[in-house]
């Protein structure tokens, strides 16, 4: 049984997720900002055989509530074992180019607010000597990218955070997992046509899924990843500036 | 890298499961049953919901217009341990509840042929299966739904709450709003095993006297005809009978989660004269013994060709269509074989034949299909004018013969069928919704 917390627990990925602990029977705690979703969401997952499912309305945004929710989970859950941070909007790069405002809001939902839930969890795990924090990251951080680099560059300081934390809470026995997922058909990319790159939230649940369970440091999601990022990062900085990618 | 299209243009990607005919569409998937419908007030196109694409012909399309896919409402929602009460979102597959529910000692009170089929289409369609003689319809086991119509009110439907929306949308193909809910009464079950008798009869004669004979000691009858064969044979085939097994653990291996798969298009057709007649001689002759007791396990049982995905794609691209139709009991012999000798004097053959006995249990749906009488189910390859002849050569039979055909499996009925076959449809406008509609519904209503 293992007391899981999950940020952004209305995503399809996260939901994907859920299911698969749900059926092992896992107490969960579900935080999202729209209370519909959230009912909706924690009905089928204790029908799917959770043992005990709660949930809380917040907006990541609200920082100075983070403790309280990270504490008030803690506190109804019994304990906390596991957490996985999902939450997360696709920027529209076009639109960032023009405004920096909307850049820097960007930046606060998919790197700034993960920092602050990460850092009040550390020291929560860290104290207690044992836990997984898993957390969304993406293969776009990977790589800056003139289609994408907004994201890329918050999932990129996501992914450096997470290797900086896991170095430093290896010795408390708590891992620290960096999922990068590539292409997945989710409400978030609903609007792209979709390829043969592309997977289903399940697929990329059950990677995270099992990764967890085997401690891996770094999820690719599905594994091809992996690989096609590593060519794509081998590509030499002078040649690949003139890509269109 | 992808790069953003403009927002769901029409498509060819929806099919359905005949992959005749072709349409084009918009498909917009519905994600939350507590979201109003995404439909714009000044967009004139109509909407149908779409759930696993499973319907045979085009009552599951929308050409021209807006496909709601409901395959994210995947939601369960509460199940009631003590009633066997099930509440879940439309678009759970029964493959769902059924992965989730049977190792918990509960099955589904009825199912159709596949289980990749989602809870509202099985109530769209008022699907029935081997059981009809006994526990009816779908629909039957449905005690109640909200309905989501398109000027964004919710109806609580049950044979207490709005009855007139209950019945109108059991079996009424989509078209008087969205499912986003459902419960469904589950039956317990003492095991996933089914013990199953299958008998080897020689003729149409045979089938109804088993038939009558049977229906009292089986829970689930089917059979399956040898479409080839003629004269003093015509309609011999294999009578299957199961009822749910009471042993836990009886001595037969659960089968291997093996799949196989048609992993590709083939530029024709696999079904054809020559490769019909072998197999259904081959079928007939697999048993030797007159009869034959099993214990098998449900899923080969019920969906023996959910084991194959993309089955479908044997007839090749033109695709197939499939012809179900249900004659009452006073003119179910004559009748039944009237077609099989039609189908035979043109050479033509169904791949798969099914006879079965249907029950007296009503439905609830307006416009359901099922009706006391014996049911003949067959699928041809689309041969296009050759093939549509043929069925309009069936229909007459069925005309005649005070049947029906479902429209769950239609791609080509004429208008004036559908109306002799359903005269209550005119009492379905009142319910319709107004700003949904499909290919099937112009079809059948429209001049």
């Amino acid at each position: 049984m293992n007391k899981t917390l999950i940020i952004g627990a209305t995503s399809a990925i996260a939901i994907a997720t859920a299911r698969l602990w749900a059926s092992d029977g896992d107490p969960l705690y579900l935080v999202a900002r729209d209370v519909g979703k959230l009912e909706a969401t924690a009905n089928d997952l204790k029908t799917r055989g959770s043992s005990q499912v709660e949930f809380q309305v917040m907006d990541v945004l609200e920082h100075s509530r983070h403790l309280a929710v990270i504490e008030e989970a803690t506190a109804r859950l019994g304990g906390l074992d596991r957490v996985l941070i999902a939450h997360g909007t696709l920027p529209d790069q076009a639109a960032c180019q023009a405004d920096i405002e909307l850049s820097r809001r960007e930046l606060e939902i998919n790197c700034l607010s993960t920092f602050s839930l990460l850092t009040h969890l550390a020291n929560l795990f860290e104290s207690k000597g044992s836990g997984t924090i898993a957390v969304l990251s993406s293969v776009a951080g990977d790589r800056g990218r003139q289609s994408n680099y907004l994201y890329g560059t918050a999932k990129g300081a996501l992914s450096l955070f997470l290797q900086g934390l896991r170095n430093r809470l290896y010795p408390s026995q708590v891992n620290v997992i960096t999922i990068k997922p590539g292409f997945v058909d989710t409400p978030m990319t609903d609007t792209f046509p979709k390829g043969l790159l592309w997977a289903q939230p399940e697929r990329v649940a059950a990677d995270i899924y099992k990764g967890i369970n085997k401690g891996r440091d770094i999820i690719y999601t599905p594994f091809f990843w992996r690989y096609l990022m590593w060519v794509i990062k081998a590509i030499p900085e002078p040649l690949f500036k003139r890509l269109s990618l | 890298m992808p790069k953003t299209s403009t927002a769901f243009p029409l498509g060819d990607n929806h099919r359905s499961w005949g992959r005749y005919p072709k349409t084009r569409q918009q498909g917009i998937p519905i994600r939350w049953g507590h979201h109003r419908l995404p439909l714009e007030p000044e967009d004139d196109r109509r909407a149908l919901p779409f759930g696993a694409g499973r319907s045979y012909g085009d009552s599951c399309l929308n050409d021209g217009g807006i496909l709601l896919e409901t395959r994210h409402l995947d939601r369960f929602v509460d199940f009631d341990e003590h009633t066997g009460v099930l509440r879940c979102e439309a678009g759970v597959l029964l493959s769902d509840i059924l992965d989730l529910f049977v190792p918990r000692g509960w099955f589904l009170p009825v199912t159709p042929g596949t289980r990749f089929v989602t809870v509202g289409g099985a109530i769209a369609n008022d699907v029935h299966g081997k059981n009809h003689h006994r526990a009816g319809t779908f629909g039957c086991h449905v005690p109640r739904f909200e309905l989501l119509r398109s000027d964004g009110s919710r109806l609580l439907c049950s044979s207490q709450e709005n009855p007139g929306w209950y019945n109108a949308t059991i079996g009424g193909l989509g078209l008087t709003g969205l499912i986003t809910w459902a419960e469904l009464r589950l039956k317990p079950i003492p095991g996933p095993w089914i013990h199953q008798e299958t008998i080897r009869y020689d003729n149409l004669q045979d089938f109804f006297s088993l038939s009558a004979d049977s229906d009292t000691a089986f829970e689930y009858t089917v059979a399956w005809v040898d479409c080839q064969a003629r004269g003093s044979s015509l309609g011999r085939g294999l009578f299957m009978g199961g009822n749910s097994c009471d042993e836990q653990h009886p001595a037969v291996e659960r089968p291997s989660g093996l799949k196989l798969s048609v992993p590709l298009d083939p530029p024709i057709s696999l079904i054809n004269r020559f490769t019909l007649k072998a197999f259904n001689t081959a079928y007939y002759h697999r048993q030797r013994s007159p009869r034959r007791t099993t214990r098998v396990y449900y899923e080969p049982f019920f969906y023996p060709l959910d084991s194959i995905s993309n089955w479908n794609r044997i007839y090749g691209p033109r695709g197939f269509l499939q012809y179900q139709c249900v004659i009452p009991q006073s003119n179910g012999p004559g009748a039944i074989k009237e077609m099989l000798k039609r189908i035979s004097a043109r050479g033509a053959g169904s791949f798969l034949a099914v006879l079965k006995m249907f029950g007296a249990k009503p439905s609830p749906g307006l416009l359901s299909f099922p009706r006391p009488g014996v049911t003949l189910a067959l699928d041809f390859p689309n041969q296009g004018e050759k093939t549509l002849q043929l069925l309009d050569y069936l229909d007459e039979v069925v005309v005649a013969g005070a049947g029906a055909v479902y429209p769950a499996k239609d791609a080509r009925m004429s208008r004036k069928s559908f109306q002799h076959y359903y005269p209550q449809h005119e009492k379905m406008q009142k319910y319709l919704d107004p700003r949904f509609s499909s290919s099937f519904w112009r079809r059948v209503t429209q001049p």
